[in-house]
């Protein structure tokens, strides 16, 4: 399932209500993306996050497919944060069910690296010397590329 | 009427997020309608025509680079979800 929310979430509640709806899969593997707080004079005091409606969760359907003929695994959960937020708040929550273990890190591992690369989403800090647009880090892309890597060894 | 949609600092540059144009028979490609908008705004030209900007067509991504007055044009900088 794909959410995109305008308001705030409780991850736990999520996880809670994913994990009910696991039925009988061995393993589930949650990662939650926070908006990081930084210790220097030009502290993010809030994100603006903002996406292409319809397009961005087409296509994130289209990633969830890509997991699912990867690995052997459920219907994943992917809440994706837009509009305003502050340091603390929840930006993603990634949850993946498997009957295995390695399947639900993997594929909350590459949907997360999709998310970072490729998901249609626009992240704005707000910073006392002026706002700024970012811009995935070379760290992401090499991330991300290790997919496709796999698919060149196999 | 052609749509076209501006994200991120795009959005900032263009000084909002859509705008309705009459791209009539001057316009058949990207390359043109780059050219159409860059007329009255050299700075948001230049920053469309960089190559680390996307375009998607009709919400379709690879659709292609021709276009008519009835599509709708999205350019996207470089995406940051996560």
């Amino acid at each position: 399932m794909i959410r995109i929310s305008t308001s705030t979430f409780d991850p736990g509640k999520e996880l809670s209500a994913f994990e009910k709806n696991a039925g009988d899969a061995g393993a589930v593997v949650s990662f939650l993306g926070r908006v990081r707080g930084e210790e220097t004079e030009s502290a993010v005091r809030a994100l603006y996050l903002e996406h292409y409606p319809g397009v961005t969760e087409h296509r994130l359907g289209d990633a969830e497919a890509e997991a699912h003929r990867r690995w052997a695994i459920d219907e994943p959960l992917i809440i994706h944060r837009i509009g305003d937020m502050k340091p603390g708040e929840p930006i993603v929550f990634v949850c993946v069910s498997a009957r295995h273990r390695r399947d639900a890190f993997e594929a909350a591992d590459f949907l997360m690296d999709y998310l970072k690369t490729k998901a249609l989403f626009w992240k704005k800090e707000i910073r006392p010397g002026g706002d700024q647009w970012i811009e995935p880090r070379a760290q992401d892309y090499s991330d991300a590329a290790r997919w496709n890597e796999r698919d060149k060894d196999n | 009427m052609a749509r076209i949609l501006f994200f991120g600092r795009l959005a900032d540059l263009a000084g909002g997020r859509e705008r309705v144009l009459h791209i009539g028979d001057s316009v058949h490609n990207l390359r043109e309608l780059v050219d159409l908008i860059a007329k009255g705004d050299d700075r948001l030209g230049a920053a469309l025509r960089e190559k680390s900007v996307q375009t998607i067509i009709n919400e379709r991504l690879n659709s292609g680079d021709a276009i008519t007055d009835s599509d709708e044009i999205a350019f996207l900088p470089p995406v940051s979800g996560g």
